[in-house]
């Protein structure tokens, strides 16, 4: 018998050559058999479609690397999606990749894997991404998470057309077209324009329907606002600047101002009491992704189709519009990263972005400027061209902005979360502080959080 | 069996057998029996109980990254915020009226209750202990609903009969009021249950010892029925007290705090700098904050309640 014949020798060679070939074999993502499974927890749409052109975009690439792709989409209703990191981090066991939310990045950056290299591949092909982007996902000088498409927005004006001509004499469709122009009139659309309107819409009774409680539409507004004044609370290398900051006292001055020509229980709103003032009619403008159109296009189409989205006003420092992106990171942790950095890339890619975008009926917007000319923004209606302005364009001449920054992420996630800045303007319009009594409080609780480190 | 009861077996059997040594005597001691059988209850208390709060404590001695021991520096901090010690106020306002309001009219249903017939009274029992059955999260947002700032139910109601808007979430007391008003909705059929079920356990002949005595109604609830009850409105009291200081998902839904912090409590106050803003040692402080509080309440109810016991036997 052969086997008679075999030496030890032999079977040593064979045991070996058997191992290789299997290892090989199995090696995961390369050869025919999807070994590699790599498991995702993607935020969970609002919009029900956006989460299968994620399904789909995960199948597509995971068929051709042979990688098999498990989705979850995790909710962030209820928080349940920062519990979700929380827990993982704390475990270090969980998904491979993760949704996180604007300032999760921040404050996981060393349980991430840097990413530099798939930034470094996508920036070469697509150009810059926006710079509160950067500013969120780049944490002393790495990327730890990339900008995501699923889930990021911004928050342009919306605008019912048809009321600010009728009670503020401004035709905003004709400043703000549905091509890359600027219209007569855009050069004053800055605060003081935007102030006189809003005074003139709350005595019309369709006041501006901007929040100023503690959710994030509230804050959002709030620090674009402040921005556009130069206003900042915290320097980046978390300096406290509110003692004898003349722009952050300018600034409060003229949301106390504002305030007064806003719905008087704004100070209870939360991010859905916006968007029902605009549907239900009762209001003539507020900061929103196109969410809200969305719903009044289903519920109150009368509504929708007097919509207009257009760039947030300037002020004396430029013009801002508030940006809220996720971010896909992988953890540190986790045991796929090489698949994982592909499947991201894959996931930020043009034609990838542009369908997740499409899906979501062009709530979600791209971090690269390059791709802020997809088709769906000029195409969505009725009216037609009612969201062209909803990404940043050139003509705009605007810069994403994020409340609380340039203050470093891990002091400027507290200040915002505990939203101060409205709060400051709360103190003195609702509260009856004077605005020194209020900048005061300001700079303690924000010296409190810089002492916790 | 031994007088003092020391050992679980014995006798004529284990004798025969010769001595039992060291091992097997620790085995049939009736202290390691019950130590064995209650081992289960005791796993689960130190692993749901002891092993969660010590883990706070740990936690709330850590740095913002949880990188490094950082001693009491949390507490430090909130000691020295203005917010904190507002929250710390609203937490002992909201539970105290509260808990007060839910025992008063939980007291007074189930008095009601208590006076009318058992056929009819097991339909108002259960129709009144439905706020207390549906989830809170669930009935909260049907409040959050009648209370929006916009669209309030409640308002449009009012404006029927003239009464000006009143804004529910928009000004801070009436939001705690708005807070205290849903707890106590939904807090105070236990109460209700829990005093009826103690003024059926009142024996009828005091009543009727009472009344030959010439004991006005008032008389009698104040020297038959609460020294009956007096024990078991302690233990709810108490039981309530917990549960309110430690409520979250009102808060949450109807204020997240707002305005201006002034409907905050310790459990939404923890989530928000411990959760949302990624600050997780000191949320956990700021939890831990409700510890002493509690502890110092169960004392003087448990005292209380165990001397009530001494009196009475």
């Amino acid at each position: 018998m052969a086997f008679d014949r075999m030496t030890r020798r032999d079977v040593l060679r064979a045991t070996a050559l058997t191992t290789a070939a299997g290892a090989t074999l199995s090696a995961p993502a390369v050869h025919a058999q999807a070994t590699t499974t790599l498991r995702c927890g993607f935020w969970d749409h609002w919009v029900p479609a956006g989460n299968g052109a994620m399904r789909e975009l995960c199948a597509e690439w995971g068929e051709k690397n042979r990688v098999n792709v498990q989705v979850d989409f995790i909710t962030s209703v209820g928080n349940q999606n920062l519990l979700t990191i929380a827990a993982q981090a704390q475990s270090r066991s969980g998904h491979d990749i993760l949704s996180f939310p604007t300032w999760e990045p921040a404050a996981k950056y060393d349980l991430l894997e840097p990413l530099d290299d798939v930034m470094g591949r996508l920036t070469a092909k697509y150009g810059p991404v926006n710079a509160a982007a950067e500013y969120l996902g780049k944490i002393r000088g790495k990327w730890v998470a990339i900008p995501a498409v699923s889930g990021t927005q911004m928050k342009p004006a919306c605008v019912r057309f048809d009321l600010l001509q009728e009670h503020a004499g401004i035709d905003i469709r004709a400043m703000w077209p549905a091509s890359n122009t600027r219209g007569p009139g855009a050069d004053t659309w800055n605060w003081d324009t935007f102030l006189v309107a809003a005074e003139k819409c709350h005595a019309a009774g369709v006041p501006f329907g901007i929040p100023m409680g503690s959710f994030t539409d509230a804050v959002d507004a709030v620090g674009a606002i402040m921005a556009s004044f130069g206003a900042s609370m915290m320097d980046r290398d978390g300096k406290v600047t509110v003692q004898g900051n003349a722009k952050l006292k300018t600034a409060v001055e003229y949301l106390v101002k504002l305030s007064r020509f806003l719905p008087n229980d704004v100070w209870a709103w939360d991010d859905g009491a916006n968007n029902r003032a605009l549907i239900s009619g009762r209001s003539a403008l507020v900061f929103n992704p196109p969410s809200a159109w969305a719903v009044a296009k289903r519920d109150a189409p009368q509504v929708a189709e007097k919509c207009w989205t257009v760039p947030v006003p300037a002020g004396p420092e430029g013009r801002f519009t508030p940006y809220l992106p996720y971010f896909w990171g992988i953890w540190a942790f986790s045991r796929n990263k090489g698949p994982a950095k592909q499947l991201l890339e894959f996931l930020s890619e043009r034609s990838s972005a542009e369908k997740q975008t499409n899906t979501s009926n062009g709530y979600d917007i791209p971090p690269f400027v390059s791709m802020n000319n997809f088709e769906v923004w000029a195409k969505e209606g009725p009216p037609q061209g009612t969201v062209y302005n909803y990404p940043l364009r050139e003509h705009h001449n605007a810069t994403a902005s994020i409340a609380m920054a340039p203050a470093p992420a891990e002091f400027a996630v507290q200040a915002y979360q505990q939203a101060l800045n409205t709060k400051v303007v709360a103190r003195i319009a609702q509260g009856g502080e004077t605005i020194d009594q209020s900048l005061d409080w300001l700079h303690r609780e924000l010296t409190n959080i810089v002492r916790g480190g | 069996m031994v007088a003092d009861g020391s050992h679980a077996t014995g006798g004529m059997a284990s004798r025969g057998r010769g001595r039992a040594n060291a091992m097997q005597r620790f085995a049939r001691r009736r202290s390691t029996i019950a130590f064995l059988m209650t081992l289960p209850l005791l796993s689960i208390i130190v692993g749901l109980v002891a092993y969660p709060a010590a883990y706070a404590i740990y936690l709330s001695t850590l740095n913002r990254r949880m990188t490094a021991f950082a001693g009491t520096l949390n507490f430090e901090l909130l000691f020295e915020s203005d917010t904190f010690w507002m929250v710390a106020f609203q937490s002992c306002f909201f539970a105290v009226t509260a808990v007060l309001l839910k025992a008063s009219i939980g007291f007074w249903l189930a008095h009601m209750l208590h006076h009318i017939p058992d056929k009819g009274q097991r339909k108002w029992r259960g129709m009144l202990l439905v706020p207390w059955v549906i989830p809170p999260a669930l009935s909260t947002l049907g409040w959050w609903w009648m209370f929006d700032p916009s669209y309030s139910s409640i308002n449009w109601l009012l404006s029927v009969i003239s009464v000006p808007e009143v804004p529910w979430l928009g000004h801070h007391w009436w939001a705690r009021i708005a807070i205290i008003m849903v707890n106590v909705w939904i807090g105070a059929p236990f109460f209700m249950i829990m005093y009826l079920a103690a003024l059926k356990s009142v024996p009828e002949q005091l009543y009727e010892a009472a009344m030959i005595d010439g004991a006005s109604s008032f008389q009698r609830l104040r020297y038959v029925t609460l020294p009956m009850m007096a024990n078991i409105i302690s233990i709810t009291v108490l039981f309530s007290l917990i549960v309110t200081f430690a409520n979250y998902d009102i808060v949450r839904v109807l204020t997240n705090g707002g305005p201006r912090d002034l409907t905050h409590v310790f459990a939404s106050y923890a989530f928000q700098v411990g959760i949302l803003s990624g600050n997780i040692p000191r949320g956990a402080a700021v939890s831990l904050f409700m510890f002493p509080i509690l502890a110092l309440c169960a004392f003087f109810v448990l005292r209380s309640v165990t001397r009530r016991n001494k009196e009475q036997m």
